[in-house]
């Protein structure tokens, strides 16, 4: 049981390595995606995930799923890599949440169940499958923005859309020391696992647990004097300075072009 | 805990956007004045160990695991200010790199779980903590049940959120257009796994932390450079005079007679005598969705509402004759009362604190 709970952490340490590794080796790809200025991916896939959230008809919150899914084709995203990343995920977490809904829902009864004493309404199936659609529709946007654009450069389009500085900045340290201090929190895990030979008692186990997170405090602590220190010895004075280099081309025009339009429309049918 | 996109509708989406930028700006002014440039490392490196914190399988009673959210350790060590940026900026990584959370619903999430999450964890704690040693075990106790309540209203406040969907965005035909279910299921479905895994993992994990630094890096139960740590523990930084705040509450009581501009009864607060009344009726009905009220008063209400009769029925004590002075004097007393109650409670955790020291 001990060992349980510590691969389960690695697991999800490796999880979490290896969507980090997709999304970058993705994001160099060329593709539809990743010809746009990031400016434009943002805004548009952020359009897109707005009209979803607004939209109230099925047909055209599945026709922006369609237009989601082509575009990460045309972005070179293998299908298979968003069904296993996103819709076998949701389907599982937000299908299990909506199914009682087909039950509880006032309406009108479609299907009886007189054995089960249930029946389902056609409120109820419709409320299910909206919130998985839109559920679906939103993630795999999402999941598409994410693994054709480079971190840096979704920092970058969300300094120009004047996000505050510091909060800029915080962002991108953070995505840095998140995967060394997983590094650090699995060799943790790792070195004592190697130096398990019998079954721990629950009350060990949290004990091991609660110091592994207590170290990695300190450490973490520890390693921002470091970078403080290591940005004063580079000039830090306070004041962040953040280079925006992106230049609008014809493309991104016509690029952003349709996925506002595309988002209007949908918000004007799905009403 | 985390909202994916889809679940809320854009209004929802969007007040809940603005209560946590109100809480960002805030929190950011603050730890601006406090660390100036040892911030953005400081605050960087700490949501990247609650990012990690948030991926630990907690090991629970029963032999079962669970998540924490590393949101009472991020209070206890950065207090509430550096807690709310840090743990908003965790999220955010989260929604905007892993996919956990929409985008969206980021401020929902942050506003749940960064902001209400960190005060609610920050208040039980010095609640609970009082003035004991920085090394009693007293605050590893009080860390336990301040993540307990904290991840239970962030999942409360979660539930009311989704529990609210169906009422208030529904088509013709009456089929809920976001999160399906009203707040009589909501609020339990969300509530049963809270209440047991998620605050257990959260009550474990800040316990076993404040426990660990007890014993191995007491300073940062002290508060890190800049940041004030815990009332009673040296190195603390007094917070700032509380004259404004007394200006603030003096402003507000003045205001209370605005209450009177406000036509009818406030929806579901009738009184027996309301609802025995055919004028007071007829607003009932109407406010009511044209429903028809009961044809007699309840006899359960009835019966209950002779247990007690208020000092100051209505904000309108009896001796007092004019509506707005009667609404200014309830204030006052109400105020009053609050205070009272506030030094009681001060009292008894400062004697609980010495008693501590003592033993």
């Amino acid at each position: 049981m001990s060992q349980s709970f510590i691969e389960s952490t690695l697991q999800g340490f490796a999880r979490a390595f290896s969507k980090a590794l997709i999304s970058e080796q993705a994001a160099i790809q060329p593709g539809l995606l990743q010809s746009l200025d990031p400016r434009v991916r943002v805004v548009g896939i952020l359009a897109l995930v707005i009209a979803v959230v607004l939209c109230h008809k099925l047909a055209v919150i599945g026709a922006v799923l369609v237009l989601g899914v082509v575009v990460a084709v045309a972005s070179r995203l293998s299908v298979w890599s968003l069904a296993t990343r996103v819709w076998f995920v949701v389907l599982g977490f937000t299908g299990l949440i909506s199914l009682p809904a087909l039950f509880i829902t006032p309406g009108d009864r479609i299907v009886l169940v007189p054995e089960l004493a249930l029946s389902i309404s056609a409120q109820g199936l419709r409320t299910a499958a909206l919130l998985v659609l839109r559920v679906e529709t939103a993630a795999t946007l999402t999941t598409v923005l994410v693994l054709c654009t480079p971190w840096t450069h979704i920092l970058k389009a969300l300094r120009s859309f004047r996000l505050p500085t510091e909060i800029v900045t915080m962002l991108a340290m953070t995505h840095r020391y998140v995967f060394l201090l997983i590094e650090t929190a699995n060799q943790m895990f790792e070195s004592r696992q190697s130096r398990m030979v019998g079954e721990l008692t629950g009350p060990e186990r949290r004990r091991m647990t609660a110091r592994t997170a207590g170290v990695l405090l300190s450490k973490s602590v520890e390693l921002s004097h470091e970078v403080y220190l290591a940005m004063l010895s580079r000039g830090f004075d306070g004041e962040v300075r953040l280079l925006t280099d992106f230049r609008f081309r014809v493309h991104d025009y016509f690029g952003l072009t349709g996925f506002i339009l595309a988002a209007c429309l949908a918000i004007w049918m799905g009403r | 805990m985390h909202i994916p996109d889809g679940y809320l509708s854009p209004s929802t989406c969007v007040t809940l956007y603005a209560f946590a930028a109100s809480g960002w700006y805030s929190a950011l002014n603050r730890v601006r004045r406090l660390l100036a440039t040892r911030m953005i490392p400081l605050i960087s490196v700490f949501a990247a160990f609650s990012f990690v914190v948030m991926m630990f399988n907690i090991p629970l009673p029963g032999g079962t695991t669970g998540h924490a959210l590393g949101v009472t350790v991020a209070a206890i060590v950065l207090g509430p200010s550096g807690s709310i940026l840090a743990v908003s900026i965790a999220l955010a990584i989260q929604a905007l790199f892993f996919g956990d959370g929409g985008i969206t619903t980021l401020g929902a999430n942050c506003f749940n779980m960064a902001i209400v999450g960190s005060v609610v964890a920050y208040g039980v704690y010095c609640l609970i903590a009082g003035k004991s040693e920085v090394g009693a075990r007293r605050r590893a106790f009080a860390a336990a049940i301040a993540g307990y309540v904290s991840i239970n209203a962030a999942a409360l406040l979660t539930a009311f959120e989704f529990g609210i969907q169906p009422t208030l965005f529904h088509d013709a035909s009456g089929t809920p257009l976001y999160a399906p279910y009203p707040l009589h299921v909501a609020v339990p479905a969300m509530m049963i796994g809270h209440l047991t895994l998620a605050g257990l993992a959260e009550a474990v994990i800040s316990a076993g932390l404040v426990s660990y630094l007890q014993s191995s890096d007491i300073g940062l139960l002290r508060g890190i450079q800049g940041f004030p740590g815990m009332p009673g523990v040296a190195n603390s930084v007094e917070d700032p005079s509380p004259v404004r705040l007394w200006w603030i509450v003096g402003f507000l009581m003045l205001c209370t007679p605005l209450g009177i501009l406000a036509a009818g009864t406030a929806w579901g607060e009738w009184s027996s005598a309301d609802l025995g009344n055919p004028a007071a009726r007829v607003q009932i009905e109407a406010s009511s969705g044209n429903r028809a009220a009961p044809s007699s008063v309840p006899a359960g209400l009835q019966k209950l509402s002779a247990i007690w009769t208020a000092p100051f029925p209505g904000y309108a004590p009896r001796f007092v004759k004019s509506a707005g002075f009667g609404y200014i004097l309830s204030a006052m007393f109400g105020v009053g009362l609050l205070l009272l109650a506030a030094l009681i409670a001060t009292r008894i955790a400062n004697g609980l604190g010495k008693w501590e020291s003592r033993s």
